[in-house]
Parts: C-alpha cells; structure tokens; sequence
C-alpha cells in the first residue's frame, strides 16, 4: 500500500497494466514525453517505450478512430481525451463506432478499448474545461461509463476497465485529482495522504464494474451520486446531521440497481446530486429508476441538487456548482413528513 | 485635416460559386475535366520515392491498357494470363452476383442493395495485391473484394442480404453491410469515413506489435469532406503508418457531383502529398494498372515506407442503391461515354488480344457463373427471405450489445417477449 493521489493512482493503473498486458497502449494529447497536462501519464512513456506510450495529433476524433481500429486488431488502447468537454468531436467514433462495432459484426470485431478523461468543474476552467458529460454517454447503448470519486476506485476501476471487453467512458472529476474536495472552495485543500481512501496498493486489483459502493451508511435518506459530488454530498450530511446513507454510483452504466433499491426501500427518502445540468441530466434516470423500483416505499418526493441548465459559467463558477449548503437545503427538504 | 489615403474601393458584388456538373440529363456530359494520360505514359518510381516527389503522379493518370487492348509502359505488372483470367473471372462474378441481387431487391426478398457496376476492377484487382492476415476497412461498394476471393462462399452472403434465419450478421445489418473477419474485411459501418482512420489505427497496431499485416482503408469521393478522413491521413502520416489509402472516384456521391466533394480544378490524389503521402492518381478501371499500384502500395507499406494513397478514377454506372434514380440528376448515357470505358470489357480485349481468351470462353464463364450464382442464391432462399418472415430470434436483438448481457436488457428481452405473448 502507498499514499496516492487520484493522479497518482491513476499513473498506477496504467504502469501495472502497460507492465502485465503488451496489448495495452497508452496515447493521447501530450500523454507521452510530457506526461499529459495533469500528469496522469508521466513516466510512462520513458518507461514503457514510444511505441507503447505515445503522442496524437490534436484530433479527438482521430484519436478515438485510431483506438477504435487497434481494439479490432486485438490491442487494449488507453486513449487520453484532455479534457471532457473536447470529446465532441470523436462522438461518432464513440457513438456510432466503437459503441456498436460488437453488435453490428455480431461479435467478429470488438473494441475493448478505453477512453479516459478529465470532467467536472472548480478549477476556474470556464464553459470549455468543466463540463460533466456523462449524461451523453450514459444515453448510448454498447457504452460503459464509469466515474471513481477516489484513489482507491480509480486505480481499481482503471485496470478493470482495461480489461473489459466493451468500450468504457472513464471520466475523471478533476477536481478529485489532488484531493476528497468538498465543495468548500474557500477552506483549505485536503490532500488525498489524509484521508483513508487515498491508501492504494502498488500492484494489480479490481473493482468491481456495474458495482456501486455504499460511501457512507445511514438510515434517514438515501443519497445517489458519484464523483465529486460524493464528498460535497457527505459535508451536506454532516452539517445537517441528517443520517444520510451516501451510495457513490462509480459505474453510472450499467449500473448497480439492486444496490440503489435496497437503500432507497430502507431509507424511504432520496435525494439525487450532481455537477451535470438538470435536464435530461443522469438524475433524471435514476429518479425514473426510483420511482419505477421503489415507489410505494418512498415517502417524500425524489430531490435533485444539479448544476444548472447554463454553460458553465468563469466568474460565477461557485454559483454554479452545486455546493454544500445546496445539497444540505435538499437533504431538509427530503426529510419533510 | 489632411484625407487618409484609401485603397481603391472594389464595387463589383460577391458571388458564391456552387459547383455544377458540365450537363445535366437531356444534356452530354464534358468529361474534359478528368485529365486524362495515355496509357503507359506515366512514370513508375522506386518503392522508396520520398512521397513530396510522386506530385506529378496525383495529377496525372496511371494507365496500362491502351486502346489497342495492350499493356504499356512502366507500370505493366508481371502477371500471366491465368491470372488475368482469374481477375476476369472475379469481375465477371460480381457483375453477375450484383444483377441477381438487384432483381432479388425489385422482388422484395430483401429491403435494399448496393451495386458496384462499372467499379469492379478496383476491388477484384485490388484483392489480388493483398494476402492473409491483411484487412480491408471498405465502403458498401467493394463486394469484388469478396467475390474474388475463393474461400468465401455465397451462401452466407446471400443469406446476410436476405436478412434470413442463416443471416450471419443476425439481421442486424442493411444488406450489402457485410462483416468477415477471416477473409480480411472489416465490419461495414454505414456511417461514411469512420472506416477510413480506423484502417490507419489497425495499421499502427500491426506496426507496434512488430507484425507484417496491412491495412487498406477505403472511402468513396463525396466522403472525403468527412473529418475522418483528413485525420486518417494525419495519423497515417505522422506514425509512417503500414496502410493503403483508397479514395474511389466514380464521380458521383448519391446526386452530387465529385465538384461538391472538392474535386474541382484539383485532385483528391493531390490530398495525400499534402499530407506528406506518396499519392498516384489511377484508371480504376484498367485491371491491370489497379493491380500494379495496388502492389507498389503493399510493397511500400510491407517495407515500412509508410502510407500511400491512391485516387482511383472510374464511374458509378449504376443508381447509388436500390433508393436512388439518378436519370433524375446526371445524363443517361454518362456511362457509356465516359472515356475510361469498362472495366470486364477492357480486360477481355486485351486477353483476347493475348491469345488466351476468345468469345467463346467468355459466355462459357458467364454460363457458369449465372449457374453457380443462381444456385447459391437458392440454397439461400431456403432459409427465408426478408420478405417470408424468417428473421433471427428475438433475444438476438438484446445479444451483443455488451459481451455478457446486463441485467436492464435482460429484463427488456423479458418485457418484448411478454408483449408478444
């Protein structure tokens, strides 16, 4: 075990599956001498080799095309999109491509191939460096999209996501990067050294896909979220006292059902939190998901606690992030008789 | 206050210029505009050619077979008469294959086809360059790179247009959408140009694996404004990528002219030196200079000199698929005057030119083929059509999605098997 960043972690995963796999490839924007903009990739490259490791052209779509065809020569690509709001472009590759390539060969080719990238907001990025996206992905058939909130699952759920034969979304809340960030900007950053989950073993592991972690138990409501949400949401639940039981997705599709249910049938509550904007946003779903599986158990309306239905702002960045004082104002509201 | 001095002020109105074809129908098309060489006049370089000296070779026009009916010049390729004969062979089955298909489409056996008439020797030619373990990312129109293989039967193929119970792309496919891994042919997407940078993502695979397989990347004229295909030859140029770059030039791109695809006054050859990429321009409808630049291009990327792209010239003498009528946008007779002629036709004089060919043979072949083809395609018909109601189960709609199926689409499977009864 070591002391990890989610940077960090992340770099580790890649390294143990670049080291046990030689089909897997690293490369992406700036991903290989430099080591990528956030670093994720450092090493890697003087390690591994340049023709393991390696630099594209700034071509998203490019990128995932070239990842797209060396998944049907049978390699494990790990392409790096820079950040989340620059994927548009590849979107037919993921879409129509890399996402139904399986299906529509019925099988003669594949494209296990992953595609990491950064999302989410809180490092002044304006409209261009902030977006959560996942929505987009979650809504195509073929997908698997995936977003850690922590070390220990983004090193656990990278390597699974190598090794998986379907084409995964990996979206990293870059806020997470350095540190369980909990929405209060103007405190004092939390290195990820202090806290539990930033413990990470040096070697191989797995977690779990289409599996949800129970974050922090409780009885009162259920809280469904992932990424950075998840620590903003357990500061709500702390300030307000209320015995919130904080579900972190991780897996946002195909997702871990029973493991939503069974805590919204217990609690009888649920609140729904995240970065994305409202409409048509991931929440949606899963408060149809609810509403569908539980709703004779529940005994408040479902709450949901979004950024809003604007770009994301530069100035008003914190008026737009869903913070902690609005996800304890869902929670009271939540617990209303 | 002395006046500024102002730069003369230009008073003639802006004008958007919408590319036009030279005729429309009723008219006679001005095929002037394709640049044509003699055959045989055009230089052969050495495999190793630094690819900013080939601009010559993308504007000007590959050819061997000369009107006479004899190969010329530089680029005559070293095959003997059978093998002549077999390309001939290839051409003439998918010539028939596809005349076949289409009145199985006006019988409503199956919802849709896809001709390649008039284009048959860039596939069947083209194939003949290749070997095992290399792969094609093709477009709906390179059939002939099936056809002309002998290990691929037409049973399934048949089978796959009919969307039947023996479909085995489980009816999830238009016709024609064929996928066969085994004999070197890649999933056809539907969505234009996406196979073009995956073709260079397969070649820089091999390249990084240290093996000896290449790829050949495919992609019609009006495609080639997609994005995906100037990021294909980005990559294939920066990463020296083992691949062949085909554009195929038919003029036409369902009612659009090659001009709105960016062929006006330029060539889509002239793409590939831009790019950094040795580019020849060629007859796509002269078997044999298909087969001698499709075999320089292997050569090239087997001895690691990179990507090549080759525009081939050539005219889509049919509608663009069975939902198209072009009489309604180009000349009728725009096939049988362009200037290229046919591709089975050209390589007929010239065998018989050679003395190992004769009228007779050739009906013969024909007779035999239209038998083998109209056989096929009644073992075929005995698994069903799409018009008898023979389509695959209903869990193969639910298969494959992901490789093990999630429960959301186990319990959908359930639900549409309930709504049934």
């Amino acid at each position: 075990m070591a002391a990890m960043t989610m940077i960090q972690a992340l770099r580790s995963a890649m390294d143990v599956m670049l080291e046990r796999d030689p089909n897997v490839v690293v490369f992406g924007q700036d991903v290989g001498y430099f080591g990528g903009v956030f670093r994720c990739t450092e090493g890697l490259q003087a390690k591994h080799g340049s023709a393991r490791v390696f630099d594209a052209p700034i071509s998203e779509g490019g990128i995932v095309g070239a990842a797209v065809g060396m998944g049907a020569y049978g390699l494990r690509p790990v392409a790096e999109i820079q950040f989340a709001d620059y994927f548009y472009p590849a979107s037919d590759q993921i879409v129509s491509e890399a996402a139904r390539l399986r299906y529509r060969s019925v099988g003669d080719f594949t494209a296990p191939i992953t595609i990491r990238m950064p999302c989410g907001g809180g490092i002044y990025g304006g409209q261009t460096h902030s977006q959560s996206p996942e929505a987009l992905f979650t809504h195509v058939c073929g997908l698997r999209t995936l977003m850690p909130s922590n070390p220990y699952d983004a090193k656990g759920l990278l390597i699974s996501a190598i090794e998986c034969d379907d084409p995964v979304i990996f979206l990293e809340p870059k806020r997470l990067y350095n540190g369980p960030f909990d929405g209060h900007h103007d405190r004092p950053i939390v290195p990820w050294s202090a806290h539990a989950l930033g413990e990470v073993p040096d070697g191989h592991y797995r977690v779990a896909l289409e599996s949800a972690a129970v974050f922090r138990a409780g009885r009162a409501l259920t809280v469904l979220t992932y990424g950075t949400m998840v620590f903003v949401s357990e500061a709500a639940a702390i300030e307000t006292g209320i015995d919130a039981e904080i579900i972190d997705l991780r897996s946002l599709w195909p997702l871990d059902l029973a493991a939503i249910v069974n805590s919204v049938k217990k609690t009888g509550r649920c609140v729904i939190v995240h970065e994305a904007t409202r409409t048509c946003g991931f929440g949606a779903e899963l408060a149809a998901l609810v509403q569908e599986h539980c709703f004779y158990h529940l005994e408040a309306p479902i709450e949901r606690v979004t950024g809003w239905d604007t770009p994301y702002p530069h100035a008003l960045e914190w008026d737009y992030f869903p913070g902690p004082a609005r996800v304890a104002a869902a929670l009271r509201r939540a617990m209303e008789p | 206050m002395a006046s500024q001095p102002q730069p003369q002020r230009q008073e003639q109105a802006l004008r958007l210029h919408v590319p036009e074809p030279s005729a429309r129908p009723g008219q006679h098309t001005d095929f002037s505009y394709l640049h044509l060489s003699d055959a045989g006049a055009v230089r052969r370089p050495p495999i190793d050619v630094a690819p900013a000296d080939t601009h010559d070779l993308a504007t000007a026009l590959v050819r061997v077979l000369g009107e006479d009916g004899c190969a010329h010049g530089p680029w005559v390729p070293p095959l003997a008469p059978e093998q002549l004969v077999r390309g001939l062979r290839a051409m003439l089955k998918t010539r028939i294959f596809d005349a076949r298909m289409l009145i199985a489409q006006r019988q409503k056996k199956m919802s849709f086809y896809i001709q390649s008439l008039g284009e048959e020797a860039i596939a069947c030619a083209h194939a003949l360059a290749l070997v095992d373990g290399d792969m094609c990312f093709p477009t709906y129109r390179q059939q002939g790179l099936l056809l002309a293989r002998d290990d691929v039967p037409l049973v399934p193929l048949i089978c796959q247009l009919l969307s039947n119970e023996r479909d085995p792309l489980k009816g999830r496919q238009l016709p024609v959408m064929y996928s066969m891994k085994r004999a070197g042919f890649f999933s056809i997407s539907g969505n234009l140009a996406t196979q073009f940078i995956q073709a260079v993502g397969w070649a820089m695979a091999s390249a990084i694996k240290g093996d000896t397989k290449i790829a050949s990347a495919w992609i019609g004229d009006g495609a080639t404004a997609e994005a995906d295909f100037h990021t294909a030859l980005t990559f294939a140029h920066v990463y020296r990528a083992p691949v062949i770059l085909n554009v195929v030039n038919n003029q036409w791109a369902i009612s659009t002219f090659q001009a709105i695809a960016g062929g006006e006054g330029t060539t889509f050859a002239g793409r590939g030196v831009g790019c950094g990429i040795a580019s020849l321009r060629v007859d796509g409808n002269d078997f044999l200079a298909v087969y001698a630049a499709s075999s320089w291009a292997a050569e090239r990327a087997r001895g690691n000199l990179g990507p090549t792209l080759i525009e081939w010239i050539s005219y889509r003498a049919g509608p663009h698929s069975t939902s198209d009528d072009p009489s309604k946008y180009r000349p009728a007779d725009d096939a049988a005057r362009f200037p290229l002629g046919d591709p089975i036709a050209r390589l007929k004089t010239h065998l018989i030119a050679l003395g190992a060919w004769s009228e007779e043979q050739h009906a013969a072949l024909q007779r035999e083929l239209e038998t083998e083809i109209g056989a096929a395609q009644k073992e075929a018909e005995r698994f069903g059509t799409l018009a008898d109601g023979h389509a695959p189960p209903l869990a193969s709609m639910f298969e494959d999605v992901y490789r093990e199926m999630p429960p959301h689409l186990h319990a959908q499977l359930r639900q549409l098997q309930e709504a049934k009864g």
